[in-house]
């Protein structure tokens, strides 16, 4: 749950102006993705014309491939028996192979201590991406870019909290969850980036999130009350 | 504020800075006075105190020393809590800069604004937040009053009642009977009974399977009925039996000492008896005027302040507001408006308009748990209802034990919330 949002906030930054794109979001920023490939992953992959296996294998068409799945590279047991049960390469199971490899796949071989920052890897799946099939050219190819929850105008997104109207407004919410950021059952809400979050409540009030609690307090938020919370449990998130 | 020391909880430098800071400022701050520190009261006393920084005296007047939660003592006795996990201390409050004095209000003098103790102190007030809770009408149950509760709990306040009836329960003799007297409308937390005979039938379902449950009600209908039903038949078959008051269930009458209760001219032998009385406001409300003959005490929607004194809020369940149920969930809700409010008035802060809202879950059976809930706002009279919710009936497991896990995730955040 976590994950994934963190992975729309920092990609959503980096939105389109193009009005027509407004739901989709591209994956990250493939220009510095490339930066962060050449230093992260080329001693031991190669991607892009000619790439061979080397100490790794290439990762030319990775998205939506098996696991495990060149039958001319010798990959750990761990990855091929995932293969098996299969484990496919898509934006998800890339995107947390890459943030600590042995959290997906115990037994791998892939001596990688991880890429922790969400924004980082964001840009270098960007990068690979596009050394995998499109799909103006393959239409069931993996989309190469993610769909925002909701459809927000830019108006909406940049409206500016009211601090002090959230601050009101958060004690409704802090019934539930804990202003320490605290989370066991019910998820912490302290620190989100504001966008994050408003994008969730509009999910929640527009009914495309299915929890009834949420649904019915996003109800009668208002755009201007979603931000001023946005804002409230963005500062509280910094003291 | 002629307080004493010794009726100061929390650290000495504690109490020394709160009794020395408006004499040192060379002014004196408003003052707040808040009767109760139950989920109302503490919640309110909290947010003052934290929101003006300071600028608010506020003093919290609460007899007990840890706050046993009502909410989840039904998970006690089904065995699903501890007992200790209930209580909550005030410390916390106290560091947030609150008076808190552990004595019993025994009076209000609206004319003078000070509130009587037992101690026979008085404390002057600019704003007074009044949230007892409840008190049972006296003969509601003929053959009841508080003087039997050993003898047939009613473990509907917090504290060690809950205990005892657990203790009936467990010692029980085999294949025994447990009577549940229900309470009329209006009572705090609608689904409560319906919840704990879910709790009673999953302990004795373990340990003395051929013992039956009665339930005797007075209400033709109850919150979550359909929930409770479908999982009395699902995880308790045969196990429980409700009256309700087309078989006399508003016609009940116990005799404690003989573990009796005769429904409906009908003498019945029971074992265990959990008696829940007809509520009213606690009493203070009444000693304060603050209550009509309802026996609640009536509010305006918009900020819960008494209709027969503008310096006075009553919220939780002593307070007649309309639409919410009396919840702790509720409770909280409205004192964070009253918060506002008082704050607003005595510092010039911000207010902003009254929303409310309030969700129930209760535990049916291991991880089988259900939710109510709604929002509300301020109509022309009272609290209205504005959207509503309520689990399903057939939902699956998976579900279920989702909201079982909210409920913890709830119960954790609302405790931290006030005592954290
Ligand atoms: C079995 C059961 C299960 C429940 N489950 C839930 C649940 O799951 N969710 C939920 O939201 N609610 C639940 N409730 C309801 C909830 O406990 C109450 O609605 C809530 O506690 C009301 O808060 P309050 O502040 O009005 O009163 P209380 O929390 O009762 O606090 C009142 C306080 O005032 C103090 N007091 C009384 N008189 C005086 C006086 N004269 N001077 C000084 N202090 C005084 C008392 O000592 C007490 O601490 C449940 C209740 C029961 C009985």
């Amino acid at each position: 749950m976590k994950q994934p949002l963190k992975l729309l906030f920092c990609i959503g930054a980096l939105l389109a102006p193009v009005q027509t794109v407004a739901q989709a979001i591209p994956i990250g920023d493939a220009t510095a993705g490339a930066e962060i490939y050449r230093r992260e992953c080329a001693s031991c992959h190669q991607i892009g014309d000619g790439a061979q296996h080397r100490i790794g294998p290439h990762l030319n068409r990775i998205f939506d491939r098996g696991a495990g799945s060149h039958d001319d590279f010798r990959y750990s047991e761990a990855l091929l028996r995932q293969g098996r049960d299969g484990l496919r390469w898509d934006l998800r199971r890339l995107d947390a192979y890459i943030e600590n490899p042995r959290a997906l796949v115990s037994g791998t071989r892939m001596s990688y201590r991880g890429l922790s920052d969400p924004e980082r890897r964001a840009d270098l799946i960007a990068y690979m991406r596009a050394y995998s099939d499109q799909p103006q050219n393959i239409p069931e190819a993996a989309p190469t870019a993610r769909g925002r929850e909701v459809n927000l105008s830019a108006e909406i997104l940049s409206i500016e909290g009211d601090i002090e109207y959230g601050e009101f407004l958060s004690s409704e919410c802090t019934t539930c969850h804990q202003r320490s950021g605290d989370h066991a059952g019910i998820p912490g809400i302290v620190g989100w980036p504001e966008e994050d979050f408003v994008v969730a409540m509009h999910a929640y009030k527009q009914k495309l999130r299915p929890h009834e609690v949420m649904q019915s307090v996003a109800q009668r938020l208002d755009e201007e009350e979603i931000a001023a919370l946005a804002a409230y449990f963005r500062e509280l998130g910094r003291e | 504020m002629k307080l004493k020391r010794r009726s100061f909880l929390g650290t000495a430098t504690l109490a020394t800075a709160s009794l020395s800071a408006p004499a040192l400022m060379g002014q004196t701050r408003p003052r707040v006075v808040v009767i109760g520190g139950g989920s109302g009261g503490g919640t309110v006393a909290r947010y003052i105190a934290k929101d003006s920084n300071g600028a608010v005296d506020v003093t919290l007047i609460e007899p007990s020393r840890r706050y046993y939660t009502c909410y989840f003592s039904n998970l006690y006795l089904g065995g699903f809590w501890e007992y200790d996990a209930l209580g909550h201390d005030y410390g916390n409050i106290a560091r947030t800069g609150v008076n808190v004095v552990h004595d019993w209000a025994v009076g209000v003098d609206r004319d003078a604004q000070t509130v009587a103790l037992a101690s026979g102190e008085r404390v002057p007030y600019d704003r007074l937040v009044v949230a007892p809770g409840i008190d049972f009408v006296e003969g509601s149950v003929p053959g009841w009053d508080v003087s039997q509760q050993s003898l047939m709990p009613h473990a509907y306040k917090s504290g060690t009642q809950v205990q005892l009836l657990k203790h009936q329960i467990e010692t029980m003799r085999e294949g025994g009977l447990f009577v549940m007297v229900a309470p009329p409308n209006p009572y705090r937390c609608p689904p409560g009974p319906g919840e704990r005979v879910c709790m009673v039938a999953h302990m004795l379902a373990q340990s003395n399977p051929s013992a039956k449950i009665l339930v005797v009600d007075p209400k033709e209908t109850y919150s979550k009925q359909a929930l409770f039903e479908e999982g009395w038949e699902r995880h308790y078959p045969g196990m429980v039996t409700r009256i309700g008051p087309d078989f006399g269930g508003e016609n009940v009458e116990v005799r404690p000492e003989e573990m009796e209760v005769i429904i409906d001219g009908m003498v019945e032998k029971a074992d265990v008896v959990n008696v829940i009385p007809a509520q009213k406001a606690g009493k203070i409300a009444e000693l304060a005027g603050l209550t009509n003959d309802t026996g609640w005490a009536p509010v305006r929607p918009g900020d819960m302040r008494s209709t027969m004194d503008e310096n006075i809020f009553v919220l939780g369940d002593a307070s007649h507001q309309g639409a919410m149920p009396k919840s702790g969930f509720s409770a909280n809700s409205q004192a964070k408006v009253v918060a506002n409010v008082i704050r607003g008035e005595l510092t010039g802060s911000r207010i902003f308009p009254a929303r409310y809202s309030n969700t129930c879950w209760s535990l049916i059976a291991t991880d089988d748990g259900v939710k109510v809930g709604a929002t509300y706002e301020p109509g022309a009279e009272q609290i209205e209802s504005v959207t509503s919710f309520i689990s399903q009936t057939g939902e699956d497991a998976d579900l279920r034990r989702q909201t079982y896990e909210e409920s913890i995730g709830w119960y954790n955040g609302i405790v931290a919330d006030i005592f954290g």
